[in-house]
């Protein structure tokens, strides 16, 4: 292993362990490392922003490019990024609020167009299916089971009517299929969770208190 | 009066009335897909210094922390000192200043001070941060696994299979189950909150489109 190798080792299971302190209570090597994730994530997406977002998008165009009149749009974006940092000036603070109207503006109307056309749309398409299932009894119990399950949740969530009579037995059919949802969202997590666990687990005694062996001879 | 609140307002319809429009049309249109594209490529570089925004917000409150020795303020100390180490390192290798080849590592697959950081100090604190939820999740699921009505016992049904079919001792047992069950059920249910999550976005576009939903700007409905 290379030195820094060894070094990050040793750096990831200390702050592992440090992390896993609060099982027993909160304390300072616990917060100690909590800090320093808040402050290395920040870090690290400054990085990425601006390796992977600016770097790409902006400074190499108008690097390579230059001054053109192909890259004026490009300059404008810079200063609309720019012009969101006005708010930490009292005097001119509200500037912010035109390239903060920009920014929403586009994305909201990106959204809508998205949501209805790439969500909304293909999922009422994906459940007004043939109910026959072409023969196929399993199929077609699959694709009523489907059906109401789509049509009682929505009426869960429509709100605008009293939840009572008809209305109320069907959305709570709505409800028992949300439960099922949730349940099994929930088993999802938890074993996710616990994969993330095992693999702590296994870099703690694999890689760093076997690899410390290791290295001091022992073991093969 | 007009700078301050109508133009934002007015900015807000045009650039969202852009991209709705341009999806009407076909690419030889461009009178309207040449301004969105314009606008597409632009908002990825604002997003990158709205992003930024953020770094200033907290430098700001962890200094502020540290000037008046506040409760806890070595970890504010400890916070800007992770944030800069990795901040100024990811800096340096976007702008490729002081030999970095970047973000990642040397083309002899020694990493960057940047990477280094990344894989021995973000990944694991990340994964041990998620990985120790595993401990509460466990609390948690007592309290709403506890068989009270039948809600709460479909919740524990579900994720009992989805638990045990995803495991090797169960998946034979109950793999089909488990199956049928994120197939048909699940996705019945997945398909009802897409769809009203979906429809309650897009109107919330709408009302911030026109105008109506003026909070993100820091404005009143009277403003």
């Amino acid at each position: 292993m290379a030195g820094y190798e060894v070094f990050g080792t040793w750096v990831a299971a200390l702050l592992t362990l440090c992390l896993m302190s609060f099982l027993y209570k909160d304390n300072p090597f616990f917060r100690f490392a909590e800090a320093l994730f808040a402050g290395v994530s920040l870090g690290y997406y400054i990085g990425i922003t601006l390796d992977q977002t600016l770097r790409p998008n902006l400074f190499i165009p108008l690097a390579e490019q230059g001054v053109t009149g192909d890259t004026a749009h490009l300059r404008f974006a810079g200063l609309v990024g720019l012009n969101l940092y006005t708010r930490y000036i009292p005097k001119i603070a509200w500037f912010a609020r035109s390239s903060l109207a920009l920014y929403v503006g586009y994305y909201v109307g990106i959204n809508m167009v998205q949501k209805l056309q790439g969500e909304v749309l293909p999922q009422a398409a994906a459940t007004m299916v043939d109910l026959s299932g072409d023969g196929n009894v399993m199929s077609a119990f699959n694709s009523f089971v489907m059906l109401v399950g789509v049509i009682t949740v929505l009426m869960y969530f429509f709100f605008s009517v009293e939840h009572k009579g008809g209305f109320g037995k069907a959305s709570r059919i709505g409800i028992w299929f949300l439960m099922l949802g949730f349940g099994a969202a929930f088993g999802y997590t938890v074993m996710g969770r616990v994969s993330l666990l095992i693999g702590r687990f296994n870099f703690i005694v694999i890689q760093w208190i076997g690899g410390t062996l290791q290295s001091l001879g022992f073991g093969g | 009066m007009f700078l301050r609140l109508r133009l934002p307002l007015l900015l807000t319809l045009l650039a969202g009335l852009i991209p709705i429009i341009a999806f009407f049309f076909k690419d030889d249109a461009t009178f309207i897909k040449k301004p969105n594209s314009w606008l597409e490529q632009d908002m990825v570089i604002v997003s990158g210094f709205a992003l930024l925004l953020g770094v200033v917000n907290v430098v700001q409150s962890n200094v502020r922390k540290i000037e008046r020795r506040e409760k806890g303020w070595l970890f504010a100390a400890v916070l800007l000192f992770g944030m800069f180490f990795m901040g100024i390192f990811g800096a340096a290798g976007a702008m490729r200043l002081g030999g970095l080849p970047g973000i990642g590592n040397y083309p002899n697959g020694t990493p960057t001070p940047f990477a280094w950081g990344s894989v021995y100090m973000f990944t694991p604190l990340q994964s041990t941060m998620f990985a120790l939820l595993a401990f509460y999740i466990a609390s948690a699921a007592f309290r709403a696994f506890r068989v009270r009505n039948l809600e709460a016992t479909i919740l524990l049904v579900a994720a009992v299979f989805v638990m045990l079919g995803r495991i090797p001792v169960g998946e034979g047992a109950f793999g089909s189950v488990t199956e049928w069950m994120m197939q048909v059920p699940n996705g019945a249910a997945q398909r009802g909150i897409i769809i009203g999550a979906a429809l309650g976005a897009a109107s919330l576009s709408l009302r911030v489109i026109l105008g109506i939903e003026r909070s993100y700007l820091g404005l009143e409905k009277s403003e």
